[in-house]
């Protein structure tokens, strides 16, 4: 195990009965599990590399029994995780050995629905997908579909700021919420936002979503809802090679069509794909682009069109486009089956989450290669084209001695390449532990400290998810004090945890 | 709107550390200006001394099939907007021009001002605001440490998201010195339907019909009587863009979906559309008004019992319209020293969402809460939000809320 996480307080261990039997005069038996056994359910997140005990498992369902755990915890300096559906990539909410672990899975009512709005009231465990099924009798949908999105729950999807096929034409989760309520380490409650537009002051949903559950807990999410495009149709277009579907997907967007959906994977993710269940991907290609188009039936047609043209400008050796919704259907199937169609080439994988300027595509992969023949393992690529956001993902075999590090290793080196080719760390799947110690290579000790002064504001004893996002534990008051020279904090040759 | 205090010329992000620095180090406040051209916005504030960004100018990176544009912070909107136009595309999120509000010349904002108040027009229902446009940016902090965040790529969750936070932040958490925004393909044509004959209550009522229709309008305007167009009655402008086959399919779609008894439909051209959005984007109905101005974000179903309250409670009413379906009301009021706050707020209070203060005098700003006032601790926060960037209160003081 390579990863450190502060280490467990004696203070606290030696404090359990008490913290339990003070949590018990807040929740129901029900609610809190103390049970080691119980417990063991919680040990991590969907980021299953790393794991540890929770101290106790709380599973509150309202605002006034989560202000009073928060309040406890404050009050008896108790760290805190808080935890959603548990489908995280990144290990937000792997628990703390001496953490309360805030279980937020009993908040699942969709609270109003309000289409004179467009906008639904929605408590934080209620599933993504739940939201628009409740709405599509209407015509109405929530926009953001990570993968996950049968499980995930909206409260995590604003902590992680989730994302999706979608998002290049409709956002991501920050871009489609408009309120939140927050209760805040010690249990104050904060309201921000409503079924308006914009913020009076600070835009703190902004700085909210996205910040893996480490500056409040949210209670209660307000989305917006849109209405459901009357067709969508898709193209399936092949390449000789990657650069060359990396060209066609920039021709696509320079000639001013944003796709729904646009989607590319390589040779062998084709493959694993066609093996797992085929489903007529042109195995000759070394690059499957997936394009779809939603709209009006005239602007959709048209579209299709245009992008037939461009493809056929830019050498695609396949152009199939849909005519019916089966076969657009069809189409995503095999994207859709890429995860566990990899599970079926090699025994595990770890997937990554690099965002790299699209047209260093062909440069990434080429460096991709060489570095996983440095540690001798197997990469497959599918990639979320049109916002640059890669996910390769590392074949390795477990049970293999040393094929954990080296997995490992290619993951941290693939996301080090990501960022000097002018990319970042994580599109979608958040720092959480597993890039954790990243941090460095994109930000410097100053950009840090000052997201960490932020924190601070939020939550000034440091309590609430540690260990989590930054690289370094700090005091807020040395935060405070601390001044720049030359672009290094004086603690910069601190040990990380 | 200035009044006379020292300029210090930044010419680059190390004078803009070494500037704030000496101020941190003194105490002393600063003012941050970039075009001036949004200098009336905000609480009246006067600051020790100013820091010009004038000559923080020039496009730093544009990569049309990319989607990704770079700036330094004080090149001008107009500038970065006729680039764009070179390669067929835009800020999707339509930044207003406060020219006309201010009785001042067009074209003077600067891209850092346009980020600083969160500048968005009658397409942020659909495109967006200005803040869901901002991909990364470098700025001093009002420690005087040059601070970046975010990147340049379209999808980036790694670390938190400050770029939401400076969005509309009016200078008072840091200087901006450089920003990374996602721009977007101008759509190939435009036209708007004017439904015309319905009173005020049902115009709003048909904006939000058309919002629950897959139609994509992009735009949606409730304008009084009088308001714009020289009609002498009052209507609901919806805005449909895309490629022209779509968008006369649209209007068509919608024309059906949206008839009733008395209500008649008239098609704004490209021409005539561009010049309409184009006006209300700047508040060109309120804006020609003598009185003070409020904007004002509400929950769409709310807007109308909004300006009733305010009626109601005796406020006189000189010109206002509705934008965003009904969720933005621009309104002028008779000029008064308290420019009606109260009245305003307790109206807006009742539903949910704000109100600011647009225009009104220097005195008026001064007395009055320009921006809504907040619960006590949701400003404890904001308070303890400001101080993590800016500890001594330097930045802009007293530009947002009289605290700090």
């Amino acid at each position: 195990m390579t990863l450190l996480m502060p280490r467990p307080e004696p203070a606290i261990m030696s404090r359990r009965n008490e913290l339990i039997a003070r949590l018990g005069a807040i929740l129901p038996r029900e609610s809190l599990i103390v049970d080691e056994v119980a417990r063991r359910a919680y040990e991590c997140d969907a980021f299953t590399m790393y794991r540890a005990l929770p101290l106790v498992v709380t599973l509150p369902e309202s605002v006034e029994q989560v202000r009073a755990i928060m309040a406890l915890a404050a009050d008896m300096n108790v760290k805190l995780v808080p935890r959603g559906a548990g489908t995280s990539l990144s290990g937000g909410s792997m628990p703390l050995e001496d953490g309360i672990l805030l279980g937020m899975s009993k908040f699942n009512r969709i609270l109003e629905i309000d289409y004179e709005n467009r906008c639904a009231r929605v408590q934080p465990g209620v599933q993504n997908l739940a939201i628009s099924k409740a709405v599509e009798a209407q015509g109405f949908y929530y926009a953001p579909d990570p993968s996950s999105q049968i499980a995930c729950s909206i409260g995590g999807n604003v902590a992680e700021n989730a994302g999706g096929v979608h998002c290049l034409k409709y956002g991501l989760t920050t871009n489609n919420i408009l309120g939140l309520d927050v209760v805040l380490m010690g249990g104050e409650f904060i309201r921000l936002g409503g079924k308006h537009l914009d913020s009076e002051g600070y835009d703190l949903i902004g700085l909210m979503t996205g910040s893996e559950g480490l500056l409040g807990v949210v209670t209660e999410v307000t989305v917006r809802l849109l209405q459901k495009p009357p067709i969508a149709r898709g193209l399936l277009l092949g390449f000789a090679s990657v650069a060359a579907g990396a060209r066609c997907v920039s021709a696509i967007i320079a000639r001013g069509v944003i796709p729904a959906g646009l989607e590319m994977m390589d040779k062998a993710t084709i493959h694993a794909v066609e093996r797992f269940q085929p489903c007529g991907y042109p195995l000759d290609a070394a690059a499957l682009v997936i394009v779809e188009l939603d709209g009006t039936q005239a602007e959709v047609d048209h579209l299709v069109a245009v992008v037939q043209d461009i493809a056929r400008e830019e050498g695609a050796t396949t152009i199939r486009a849909s005519t019916s919704e089966a076969e657009r259907l069809q189409f995503w199937a095999g994207r859709k089956n890429a995860f566990p169609a990899v599970s079926c080439i090699a025994p595990d994988y770890l997937c990554m989450d690099g965002t790299i300027p699209r047209a260093r595509l062909p440069e990434a992969l080429a460096g991709m290669d060489r570095l996983a023949k440095e540690q001798g393992l197997g990469v497959a690529n599918v990639f979320h084209a049109g916002d640059g956001n890669l996910h390769p993902l590392i074949l390795y075999d477990a049970s293999k001695e040393g094929d954990i590090e080296r997995a490992e290793k290619l993951g941290f080196d693939i996301l080090r390449l990501c960022v000097s080719l002018g990319g970042v760390l994580t599109g979608e799947h958040g720092v959480g532990v597993e890039k954790r110690d990243l941090m460095g290579e994109m930000f410097t000790d100053v950009d840090l400290a000052q997201q960490m002064r932020l924190k601070c504001a939020f939550d000034p004893a440091g309590r609430l998810n540690p260990g989590k996002v930054f690289p370094t534990l700090h005091r807020c008051a040395e935060l405070g004090m601390m001044h720049v020279s030359g672009g290094k904090m004086p603690f910069s040759d601190l040990p990380r945890f | 709107m200035h009044s006379a205090c020292a300029t210090l010329e930044i010419r680059d992000e190390a004078d803009a550390v070494d500037a704030i620095c000496a101020a941190h180090a003194k105490g002393v406040s600063c003012a941050i200006v970039g075009g001036g051209s949004k200098s009336g916005l905000g609480r009246y504030a006067p600051q020790a001394q100013a820091l010009s960004t004038a000559a923080l100018t020039g496009v730093t990176l544009y990569e049309p099939n990319e989607l990704v544009l770079s700036a330094r912070a004080a090149t001008p909107l107009s500038e970065i907007e006729a680039l764009l136009d070179q390669h067929g595309q835009q800020l999707a999120f339509e930044p207003m021009d406060c020219g006309r509000l201010f009785g001042a010349e067009e074209g003077g904002a600067t891209i850092g001002g346009v980020i600083a108040v969160n500048a968005s027009g009658p397409r942020r229902i659909k495109a967006g605001a200005a803040r869901d446009h901002l991909l990364g940016f470098r700025c001093v902090t009002g420690r005087g440490e040059l601070v970046k965040s975010g990147g340049r790529v379209m999808k980036n969750v790694t670390g938190y998201d400050l770029s939401k936070l400076v969005c509309g932040s009016y200078g008072t958490l840091a200087l901006l010195t450089e920003l990374t925004l996602k721009v977007l393909p101008k759509p190939q044509t435009e036209c708007t339907l004017l439904a015309i004959g319905a009173d005020e209550a049902e115009s709003l009522a048909l904006l939000r019909r058309a919002t629950a229709t897959p139609c994509e309008p992009s735009s949606l305007a409730m304008l009084p009587a009088g308001a714009a167009l020289a009609l002498d009655a009052d209507a609901a402008a919806i805005r449909l863009e895309g490629p022209a086959i779509s968008v006369m399919a649209r209007r068509d779609d919608l024309v059906g979906r949206l008839t009733s008894d008395g209500v008649r439909f008239e098609t704004l051209d490209e021409y005539d559309s561009k010049a309409l959005w184009r006006g209300l984007r700047d508040a060109a109905p309120v804006a020609a008004a003598v009185g003070q101005i409020w904007r004002i974000s509400v929950a769409p179903s709310e807007g109308f019992a909004v300006v009733e309250r305010v009626r109601r409670a005796g406020a006189p009413v000189i010109a206002y319209f509705y934008d965003w379906a009904g969720g933005l009301i621009w309104l002028c009021l008779e000029t008064s020293p308290d420019a009606y706050a109260a009245v305003v707020r307790s109206a807006v209070d009742a539903g949910g969402g704000h109100a600011t203060l647009i225009r009104a005098s220097a005195e008026a700003r001064a007395r009055v809460d320009v921006f809504h006032p907040q619960p006590a601790a949701l400003a404890a926060l904001t308070r303890r939000v400001k101080e993590s960037f800016d500890p001594a209160h330097i930045l802009e003081r007293g530009r947002m809320r009289a605290e700090f």
